[in-house]
């Protein structure tokens, strides 16, 4: 497995995905993900990503990347091109959500979701006792600056997976450096699901 | 030749001579051409499995001569920036080979070269040439180079819709294609512009149906056609640093004359071109930038492209070879699954951008071809 220093969620995607798996990683940042998927799994990945800075991270790594929108860049490929399509960290930022996770499901066998939760206990307090707009760890932005336009807690997704037919398979909550076990609503910074189609 | 970590400094064009006799090259239209003169020129070395050799392909106008420099000249190659040890293509690391295209007038047979059959230039009497036809000689080149599979292809513009066809016609020969400023097929307006550009060569009565090479090129018309060329392939904002409302003389001259800097621009542009290209070449050139269709799943065929990796390059400011067709040729390949990249490099240059934007190309590139030819380093206990 990956070494301590890596990502929390990174080293749990890690042991998500099986060894071999055609990936599809959706908003892949610097790639710094895809690269551990590709050296740890032998996965066969492909990001894409908005940010032009990023790209040139990612084809450093020896990364295929697609400079792009994600919400606009699913609808070519075929039916189940992929084992696993990631949204890590990157639902909160886009808009057409259910258009997402249609052509992401259409597209790969299983996706895999992360996102900041916004109902944990860090960023309830700020709202209770400061009345002040969150801005924690997993939620680093102010009001103003923030390039997040969703903002979803645990039980949210959940009600969002019962609505759309979607079958959970694993989850996971995170708390700074390790998985949390109870009141996952309440106490994890982050969440992170893996999903198929009912 | 190159030695490790020099300069590649004075380089050669050499010439291959194909198709004479009973074998002529079959064009697409039909027609049989021979025999047939391709010029290219050598960066590098090939290595000993012959697995490092790239095909440059070059723009409309452009030559063989894409890096180092000719003897006695002190002029670098077209990709001279780009070329060379630590540079995006490598010559420490890799072969290169950049290949001329038959129709043009750089040295391979075109429109000027002399007709076996009349004893005079070809003029309107060479065939129509396309971009699977400048292929198809290039084929013919790596095959007597002796090497079965390209480390890479790859071409800006022009240069481009040849590495797609490559992948087309040869997708077993290629490892890598890296088009950039391209299309999978010329738009209206593309086509429009290479209309203007081919009657204001055709509507100079020193053309003479083509049949002017007693007398010298039409000057006038072909300078007009590649001052349009030149305006389409800057920007709007490259064209106001560069130039903006600066006056030559300071002050309106109240006459037709080269007022502003633009004008002159255009105008030494033009004169220039009329020396070093010939107007006939221009015709058919253009010609088959608007025949180049590989679009409705022509780029790749039915065995798919599970070998060959792709980097697509376009300019933001491009508007002559807009970022958007550049996307058309990632949605084709997507539709097919293929290991792509892609990059809108946020430059200001417009079309020429392929030839000055280094540092980023390069960025690109470079890891590009290195993952290519070398793949990943796995942990061993995942496999």
């Amino acid at each position: 497995m990956p070494s301590e220093d890596v990502r929390l969620d990174h080293r749990i995607i890690t042991g998500i995905v099986e060894p071999g798996s055609k990936i599809l990683d959706l908003g892949c940042g610097n790639g710094d993900l895809m690269y551990l998927l590709a050296r740890e799994k032998n996965a066969r990945v492909q990001g894409i990503e908005l940010d032009e800075a990023a790209i040139y991270e990612c084809v450093k790594k020896g990364l295929s990347v697609i400079h792009g929108d994600i919400e606009e860049g699913l609808k070519e490929y075929p039916d189940a091109s992929f084992d696993d399509v990631i949204l890590n960290q990157s639902i909160q930022q886009v808009r057409k959500v259910d258009e997402v996770f249609e052509q992401a499901l259409r597209i790969g066998r299983r996706i895999i979701v992360g996102f900041p939760n916004f109902a944990h206990l860090g960023a309830r307090s700020m709202l209770f006792f400061r009345g002040t707009s969150p801005v924690t760890e997993s939620l680093p932005y102010r009001w103003n600056d923030t390039p997040n336009v969703r903002f979803l807690s645990v039980t949210d997704f959940k009600q969002f997976c019962t609505e759309h037919a979607l079958r959970i398979l694993e989850s996971h909550y995170l708390g700074g450096t390790k998985e949390v076990r109870f009141w996952p609503n309440l106490l994890a910074k982050d969440a992170l699901f893996v999903l198929t189609k009912l | 030749m190159t030695k490790k970590g020099h300069p590649i400094g004075v380089v050669e064009t050499q010439y291959l001579t194909f198709a004479e006799g009973t074998d002529p090259l079959r064009l697409e239209s039909g027609q049989t051409l021979g025999p047939v003169r391709l010029a290219y020129e050598t960066y590098g070395h090939l290595n000993e499995d012959r697995s490092n050799a790239i095909l440059v392909l070059h723009a409309l106008s452009a030559d063989a001569h894409a890096a180092g420099h000719h003897k006695g000249s002190r002029d670098p190659g077209w990709w001279d920036a780009l070329i060379g040890p630590g540079k995006a293509f490598d010559t420490d690391l890799y072969f290169i080979i950049c290949s001329n295209v038959i129709g043009g007038c750089k040295g391979s047979t075109g429109p000027s070269s002399l007709n076996l059959k009349t004893g005079k230039p070809y003029g309107l009497a060479f065939p129509i040439i396309t971009i699977g036809d400048m292929v198809e000689a290039q084929r013919r080149l790596i095959d007597f180079l002796g090497i079965d599979h390209l480390l890479c292809v790859v071409g800006g513009s022009m240069g481009g819709m040849q590495a797609l066809q490559w992948s087309a016609s040869y997708p077993g020969r290629v490892r890598s294609v890296i088009p950039i400023a391209t299309a999978l097929k010329n738009s209206p307006q593309q086509i429009a512009f290479n209309e203007v550009v081919r009657q204001s060569i055709m509507a100079d009565p020193t053309w003479r149906e083509g049949n002017y090479y007693d007398y010298g090129q039409p000057e006038k018309g072909l300078a007009i056609a590649r001052m349009l060329g030149h305006i389409t392939f800057m920007s709007d904002q490259s064209m106001e640093e560069k130039f903006s409302r600066r006056l030559k003389n300071g002050n309106y001259s109240f006459k037709f004359g080269a007022d502003f800097e633009v004008e002159s621009y255009l105008r030494y542009r033009g004169d220039n071109f009329v020396k070093r290209f010939d107007a006939n070449s221009y015709l058919y050139v253009t010609k088959a930038l608007d025949y180049f269709d590989v679009s409705n799943g022509r780029l790749i065929g039915a065995n798919g492209c599970e070998r060959i990796r792709f980097l697509v390059i376009s300019f933001k400011s491009d508007w002559l070879y807009p970022p958007y067709q550049s996307q058309e040729i990632v949605k084709e390949l997507k539709r097919k699954a293929c290991d792509v990249t892609y990059c809108e490099i946020a430059s200001t240059y417009g079309h020429d951008a392929f030839l000055l934007e280094v540092k980023e190309q390069t960025n690109l590139i470079r890891p590009f071809l290195d993952k290519t030819f070398h793949g990943y380093e796995v942990a061993e206990y995942a496999i």
